[in-house]
C-alpha cells in the first residue's frame, strides 16, 4: 500500500467514518438477507413457493422493491400523535441495533471496537431497542399500541435479567467481559463454550427471541389480538426502521450469542493465520445458523399470554440462570 | 353502568391511591380487526390486559335475507340462503328445502337424497377445516393454515365438480338435486348425473384428508404453548350452553351429545354408522379437538354413502311453477356451526309469506358476554375464535 493510503487509513476522522458507512451499510444488507431468508423458508415450511417474479428468478429482488415500495409511501402521522416521540421511537429502534453491531469480532483484530466491557454494553444497548418500542406503543394515540408498548416494557423487564444472567457463565469462564477476549479465551481453551454453557445458551436465545418480540414472544405485536401492535400507526419508511432493526437485530443478537457459546469466529480445525480471511465467514454462517432457528420457532409456535411469558422468565429461566452461574463459578474455583 | 362483584373489587384497588387514578379504557375490537371473522364489534372495557364488560355490537352485515325471501320465488330462495354460512353454503339449502318439500308433500328420491348427504358432509369437512386453518393463527402459529387450507381444496374441488360452485353450489331444486351443465363425462351430458370418477375420487380425497387431519393434530396439539393458550380457557357449563341456546361443536365440547343427525331424518343418517363426538370440560381446547374429530365422522359418513348409494332418479316430479300449499312448518339441521333452521309460513303462493331463519352462529355468539367477563384480552381472541361463527351467518 502507499504511504498516502496507511496515512489516511490511520487518520482517526476518516477510520471512524469508513467504520460509520461500513456499519451503516451492514444493516440494510442484513436485514434484506434475513428477510428474504425469512419469506423463502416460511413459504418452504408452508407448501408455498414465496417470492417468485420479482428480480426474474427466485424472487431475488423482493426485498428491494419492498425497501422501495416502503420510501414511496405517505408517511402518515396520526392527528394526536405525540409528533417529536412519534417520530423519534423507530429512529431510536434502529439506533440501538447499529450500535450493538459495533462490537461483535468478525475476526482477530476485526470488529469495529472491542470494549473493555463488551458485553455488558450489548446487554445495555439492546435495551434501548424495547425503550424505543414502549415510546412508539405510547406517542401512537391508539389503544392497540398502546397495549403493544406496554406489553413490550414488562417483557424487557421479565427478560432482561435472564439475558443478563445467562451471559454471566462464560463471562466467568472467560474472566473478561471484551468480545475479543471471550473469543481468545475460547480459542485458548480449544473448545467452544457451550459444551459447559448449554444451559446459558439455551437461556440466552429464549430471551434473545423474547428480547426481538418474535413468535412464540411476539406479544407487543400479536397481529390477531392487537393488529400490529406498536407499530401499527408506522408506514412508509418509519415502519421500514421497525422492520430493518427487527432482521438485523436477529442477526447481531444470533452473533452475539455465537461468540459468547460457539467460538465465534473460530471453528476448531482451521489454522490461526486463516483467521483473519475465514473468521467473518465462520462467525457469519454460525450466526445465519442461529436466525434459521428463530425463522423455525417463528413459523412453528403459537404465540404464548403474557401471564405464561412472565412465569417462563420468573418461574424458570432465572432460577436456571442463578443456578448456571453457581455451578459455573465453583467449578472453575474447583477445577 | 351496572356495578357488580369485579367491579367493586376494581374500584377498592384503585382507591389504594387516589392521585394515581386508574380509569378504565374501552377498547374497540373491530368492525375492523383481524381476528373477528368479518364485522363482529367487541366494545370491551378493559383494565390493562384485564377485559370487564363485553358488548358485541351485530348487524354490520344484515343484508335483509329474511325480508328479501318474500318477494322471492322459492328456486330463488335457494341463492339466497346459502350465502348465509358462506363456508358451508351447501349445508343451509338443506334445511330449507326440507321444509318446503314437507309443506308440498314431495318425496325426495333415495339418490338425490345421498347426494345430498354427501355434500353436505363435505361442506362440514370444507367448514371444520376453515376453522383448523384459523384457530391457531389466532393464537399465533401461521403454518397450521396452510395445511387445512390445502385439504379444504382437495374437497372443494369435488364439491365444484359436482355443483359447479365453491361456495355457492345452488344445486339443489325443490324435490331433489340438479348436477351442473356439463360436470361429468362428454357422453353422459345429456342424463346429468355426478361426474365421472366422483366416487373414486373422493374415496382418495378423504383417505387424503384423514392424513392432513392426523398431521394437523400432530401439529397442533402436541404443542405445549397451544395446550396451555386453549386448556381450561373460555369454560363453557354444559347448563349455561343449553340456556343460551348454543348449539352444534360448541355444545358436544360442553359434554351434550346431541346432534340432529342422529335424531332427526331430515336426510338418511341414520343408516350410516358414525359417533357423535363430545368433549368432556367445554374449554377453547374440547372445542378445537371435537371439530378436528368431527371431520374423520364425516369422512366416515361420506366412504359409507358412497359404497352404497342407490340408483335412481335425481329429481322428484314438481310442477313446473312451484307453489307450496298454505301452512306453515319448522326444518333444521345440523350445519357445521350449529342448528339452523327455517320457519315457513306459506300463503299458497310461489314465494313464502315469511321465512324465520335460525342461524347457528347468532345464538352461539349471544353467549360472548357472559363467557369473555373477566377474561384477558389473549383469551378474547382465543375464545372468540373457538367459538367458530361466521358474520354472514350471525347478521343474515
Amino acid at each position: 500500500m502507499p504511504g498516502w493510503v496507511t496515512d489516511l487509513l490511520s487518520n482517526f476522522w476518516v477510520s471512524l467514518g469508513g467504520k460509520l458507512l461500513l456499519v451503516a451499510l451492514m444493516i440494510p444488507l442484513v436485514g434484506m438477507v434475513i428477510g428474504f431468508a425469512e419469506m423463502k423458508l416460511s413459504a418452504k415450511m408452508q407448501n408455498r413457493v414465496g417470492p417468485y417474479f420479482a428480480g426474474g428468478r427466485w424472487g431475488w429482488a423482493q426485498l428491494i422493491a419492498d425497501g422501495i415500495k416502503f420510501f414511496q409511501k405517505e408517511d402518515i402521522i396520526p392527528a394526536d400523535a405525540d409528533r417529536p416521540v412519534f417520530k423519534l421511537a423507530p429512529v431510536l429502534v434502529l439506533v440501538s441495533t447499529v450500535a450493538l453491531l459495533v462490537i461483535i469480532p468478525f475476526g482477530p483484530d476485526l470488529s469495529f471496537r472491542d470494549l473493555d466491557i463488551g458485553i455488558f454494553y450489548a446487554l445495555a444497548i439492546s435495551s434501548l431497542s424495547t425503550i424505543g418500542i414502549l415510546v412508539a406503543g405510547w406517542s401512537s394515540a391508539n389503544k392497540y399500541s398502546l397495549i403493544g408498548g406496554l406489553r413490550a416494557a414488562g417483557q424487557l423487564i421479565a427478560y432482561e435479567l435472564p439475558l443478563v444472567l445467562a451471559v454471566v457463565g462464560s463471562v466467568v469462564m472467560a474472566g473478561t467481559m471484551s468480545m475479543q477476549g471471550i473469543v481468545e479465551a475460547q480459542i485458548e481453551a480449544g473448545y467452544p463454550y457451550i459444551l459447559f454453557q448449554f444451559l446459558g445458551f439455551g437461556i440466552f436465545m429464549i430471551a434473545a427471541l423474547a428480547e426481538l418480540s418474535r413468535i412464540p414472544f411476539d406479544l407487543p405485536i400479536a397481529e390477531s389480538e392487537l393488529v400490529m401492535g406498536y407499530v401499527t400507526e408506522y408506514s412508509g419508511f418509519r415502519f421500514l426502521f421497525f422492520f430493518l432493526a427487527e432482521f438485523a437485530n436477529m442477526f447481531t443478537l444470533s452473533a452475539i450469542a455465537a461468540t459468547l457459546f460457539l467460538g465465534g469466529y473460530w471453528l476448531p480445525g482451521v489454522p490461526d493465520d486463516m483467521l483473519p480471511l475465514a473468521g467473518p465467514v465462520i462467525l457469519v454462517a454460525k450466526a445465519f445458523l442461529l436466525v434459521f432457528a428463530m425463522i423455525w420457532f417463528r413459523w412453528t409456535f403459537p404465540r404464548f399470554r403474557q401471564d405464561q411469558l412472565q412465569r417462563l422468565a420468573w418461574v424458570w429461566l432465572v432460577p436456571l440462570a442463578l443456578l448456571n452461574i453457581i455451578v459455573t463459578a465453583v467449578l472453575k474455583v474447583v477445577l | 353502568m351496572t356495578i357488580d362483584a369485579d367491579t367493586v373489587r376494581h374500584m377498592s384497588e384503585a382507591l389504594v391511591s387516589v392521585e394515581l387514578e386508574t380509569p378504565d379504557m374501552t377498547l374497540n375490537i373491530g368492525p375492523q380487526h383481524p381476528s373477528t371473522h368479518g364485522v363482529l364489534r367487541l366494545v370491551v372495557r378493559v383494565d390493562g390486559e384485564r377485559a370487564y364488560d363485553v358488548q358485541p355490537v351485530i348487524g354490520y352485515m344484515h343484508r335483509g335475507y329474511e325480508k328479501l325471501s318474500e318477494v322471492r320465488s322459492y328456486p330463488q330462495i335457494i341463492t339466497i340462503v346459502n350465502r348465509i354460512d358462506w363456508v358451508a353454503g351447501y349445508a343451509n339449502e338443506i334445511p330449507f328445502l326440507v321444509a318446503a318439500e314437507k309443506l308440498m308433500g314431495v318425496e325426495v328420491p333415495e339418490r338425490a337424497q345421498y347426494i345430498r348427504l354427501i355434500l353436505t358432509e363435505m361442506a362440514r369437512i370444507a367448514s371444520h377445516l376453515v376453522f383448523n386453518a384459523s384457530y391457531p393463527l389466532e393464537l399465533g402459529a401461521a403454518t397450521p393454515l396452510f395445511f387445512a387450507l390445502r385439504e379444504r381444496e382437495r374437497v372443494l374441488d369435488l364439491l365444484e365438480s359436482v355443483t359447479g360452485g365453491r361456495f355457492h353450489p345452488n344445486f339443489n331444486r325443490i324435490g331433489g338435486v340438479r348436477p351442473a351443465y356439463g360436470s361429468g363425462s362428454s357422453t353422459r351430458k345429456i342424463s346429468q348425473d355426478l361426474p365421472a370418477g366422483f366416487y373414486a375420487e373422493t374415496l382418495v380425497a378423504m383417505d387424503k384428508v384423514r392424513y392432513a387431519v392426523d398431521q394437523l393434530e400432530d401439529l397442533v396439539a402436541d404443542n405445549e404453548i397451544i395446550v396451555a393458550r386453549t386448556k381450561g380457557v373460555g369454560v363453557l357449563p354444559p347448563e349455561v350452553a343449553v340456556a343460551y341456546g348454543v348449539s352444534g361443536p360448541n355444545l358436544r365440547a360442553s359434554g351434550v351429545p346431541f346432534d340432529l343427525r342422529k335424531v332427526s331424518d331430515y336426510l338418511p343418517y341414520s343408516r350410516f354408522d358414525f359417533d357423535v363426538v363430545t368433549g368432556q370440560n367445554g374449554d377453547c381446547w374440547d372445542r378445537w379437538a371435537v371439530r378436528l374429530q368431527e371431520i374423520r365422522e364425516s369422512t366416515k359418513i361420506i366412504q359409507q354413502a358412497i359404497e352404497s348409494i342407490p340408483s335412481g332418479d335425481l329429481q322428484a316430479k314438481v310442477p313446473k311453477v312451484i307453489k307450496v300449499p298454505k301452512g306453515e312448518t319448522y326444518a333444521r339441521s345440523e350445519n357445521p356451526k350449529g342448528e339452523m333452521g327455517y320457519y315457513l309460513v306459506s300463503d299458497g303462493n310461489t314465494g313464502p309469506y315469511r321465512l324465520k331463519i335460525r342461524s347457528a352462529s347468532f345464538s352461539n355468539i349471544s353467549i360472548l358476554p357472559w363467557i369473555l367477563e373477566g377474561v384477558l384480552i389473549p383469551d378474547i381472541i382465543a375464545i372468540m375464535g373457538s367459538l367458530d361463527f361466521v358474520l354472514g351467518d350471525v347478521d343474515r
